[in-house]
């Protein structure tokens, strides 16, 4: 079996960010860079397989410039066994990367396709659902449990009122959530181990571009400063001069 | 030609969607993908799938892709299950998407939070269609008219997964994007004997929701659902009260639109007393009895 798992390269999630002057973009001057923590999520999950399953074979696929290798040598170092690099500095939004990744998919034919719920720069969660159908493969999004057996994959999935189940048949796609495992730490001889193995760099083969265009970055307006009180009556009284359990 | 269609998981939603389709300033109508009838909200028409549950997004996608000929704009409110079976229809029919969109300046451009609603980004789209899922609370929210029964379309539902099993908890709380009272417990909570007896006892005594943090539910205090927060569900009540929270960037970005916040932390420190619009330094354990004792009345 093979498992294809796309990994995104974002702004470190605990960094404080702010909008560029111009409110061209976001700032990034002095911000890390890390993978999104959906994918290194879903990387764990396919290593995770692999330990039950040895003879799963794991790609891991990221769309970006030449600084992603980052990237992709953390999950190598994780236990993935080769990767791919579509190197390119053209925009991409979410529509242009599930036809970049789809063609990937085309040239690899991997059974299932591991990648996060959502991107934590631009929380879009649009990615693997448009590839999923633009494959024509059945998805299960928001995984909390994940299990192969005999060409189908049975998976937990986090839904707004609780969990439900599914069965899917292979090939599929499945997005990652939170709880699905927590991702190891790695060790010097992983990242020794990452070295040695292949990052296919690739041209694109699609054309990119953006549909939705990125007008402005701006702040958030701030809330208003607020104020300490000192006991419950103390909470109660404001409360009720806001007019509530009043 | 633009018009909208508002796509409703269940009738309620089709509420939150009046004041979305008048920011957009379309002519409208609303698909029931489960219920028969919805509430007075403006619609041209009022249409229905049929279904009597929903199935697996894959169906629910190639369903509402064979209506989508008419429409410039198919819209609902965001939730799990609209991003799910929304930005699988937007793959479908090879159009832009854009989630969780908080204000419409006219009908292709759009405001929304990114990283981890630290930021307001403001898009402008290309296309016809446009996927859109939207927040509710960005919006008015006009009284509903008498209820319209909806036209049933019978549309397939067929679709390629399994659903083994369903399981739903919470009860008979309010949802959590519905609640008018929410208070929220973090991970000194301790266990999910404590979480229910503290917070959701309290929820209980003030007819409130239950709410988490990630730490909460990733160390099994609180169920997954609960989680608030920008990977978990975005509130908008009139009193969020934050108990044993520290105030992290991502938590944050689910209460912003919250009337009042309320943090109750042992940590005079604690960044959650830099939104919150009253802070009470105090253990919660000791807090809460007291404040639900008084809110109670
Ligand atoms: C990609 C990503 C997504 C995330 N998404 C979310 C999300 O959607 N929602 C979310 O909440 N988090 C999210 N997080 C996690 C977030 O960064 C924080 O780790 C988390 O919110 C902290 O939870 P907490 O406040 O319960 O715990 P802590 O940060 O440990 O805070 C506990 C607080 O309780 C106080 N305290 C301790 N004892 C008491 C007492 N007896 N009485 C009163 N106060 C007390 C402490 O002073 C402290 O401030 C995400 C993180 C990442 C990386
Ligand atoms: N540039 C990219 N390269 C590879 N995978 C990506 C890229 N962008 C997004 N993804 C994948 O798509 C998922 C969802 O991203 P998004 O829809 O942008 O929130 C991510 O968790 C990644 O798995």
């Amino acid at each position: 079996m093979k498992i294809l798992v796309a990994v995104k390269r974002v702004i470190d999630p605990y960094a404080k960010v702010g909008p560029l002057a111009d409110g061209s973009g976001i700032d990034t001057t002095n911000v890390k860079f890390d993978v999104n923590p959906f994918d290194e999520i879903a990387i764990e999950e396919a290593v995770r397989q692999k330990e039950k399953d040895p003879s799963i074979e794991i790609v891991a696929v990221t769309i970006g410039g030449s600084e992603c290798t980052e990237q992709l040598q953390k999950a190598l170092a994780m236990g993935a066994d080769r990767a791919i690099l579509v190197e390119t500095d053209q925009a991409y939004d979410p529509s242009s990367l599930s036809k970049e990744l789809e063609a990937v998919v085309r040239s690899e034919s991997p059974d299932v396709i591991l990648m996060g719920k959502q991107a934590t720069d631009g929380d879009n969660n649009q990615v693997g659902q448009m590839l999923a159908a633009r494959l024509g493969w059945p998805q299960a999004t928001f995984a909390c449990n994940v299990q192969f057996s005999g060409g189908k994959a049975t998976v937990s999935r986090e839904t707004d009122t609780g969990e439900e189940t599914l069965e899917l048949p292979l090939p599929a796609v499945i997005t990652t959530d939170l709880r699905l495992n927590e991702p190891r730490y790695i060790g010097i001889a992983g990242i020794v181990k990452a070295r040695s193995k292949p990052i296919d760099r690739r041209a694109p083969v699609t054309p990119g571009g953006t549909r939705v265009r990125s007008v402005k970055v701006e702040s958030v307006p701030a809330r208003a400063a607020g104020k300490k009180v000192a006991s419950v009556e103390e909470l109660m009284n404001e409360l009720s001069s806001r007019g509530v359990g009043a | 030609m633009s018009r909208l269609l508002l796509v409703a998981f269940d009738p309620t939603d089709a509420l939150g969607g009046a004041g979305f389709a008048g920011a957009l300033g379309l002519p409208f109508d609303v698909l029931l993908l489960t219920g028969q009838a919805a509430p007075g909200i403006g619609a041209e028409k009022v249409l229905a799938t049929g279904w009597t549950e929903l199935p697996p997004s894959d169906a629910i996608a190639s369903a509402v892709a064979g209506l989508a000929g008419g429409y410039s704009h198919l819209a609902s409110v965001s939730a799990m299950r609209s991003k799910d079976a929304l930005a699988r229809l937007a793959g479908h029919l090879d159009a832009p998407m854009v989630t969780d969109v908080i204000a419409a300046e006219g009908p292709s451009q759009f405001k929304r939070p990114i990283v981890a609603g630290s930021l307001i980004e403001t898009v402008a789209v290309d296309g016809n269609p446009i996927v859109l899922t939207f927040r509710p609370s960005g919006f008015s929210k006009p009284a509903p008219g008498a209820e319209v029964a909806a036209d049933n379309l019978n549309l397939p539902g067929t679709s390629a997964v399994t659903r083994v099993s369903v399981s739903s908890r919470g009860g008979a709380r309010p949802d959590l994007t519905q609640a008018k009272v929410i208070i929220s417990g973090g991970r000194p909570l301790k266990d999910a004997d404590t979480f229910e007896r503290v917070i959701g006892g309290f929820a209980d005594a003030v007819g409130g929701a239950a709410g988490a943090t990630r730490a909460a539910v990733d160390s099994g205090i609180a169920p997954n659902e609960l989680q608030v927060g920008q990977t978990g569900k975005i509130v908008a009540p009139d009193l969020y009260i934050a108990a044993g929270v520290s105030g992290s960037t991502q938590h944050m970005a689910g209460i912003k639109d919250s009337k009042i916040i309320v943090a109750i932390n042992t940590d005079p420190d604690a960044p959650i007393f830099e939104i919150a619009d009253l802070g009470l330094v105090a253990d919660l354990y000791q807090a809460l009895p007291e404040l639900q004792e008084k809110l109670k009345k």
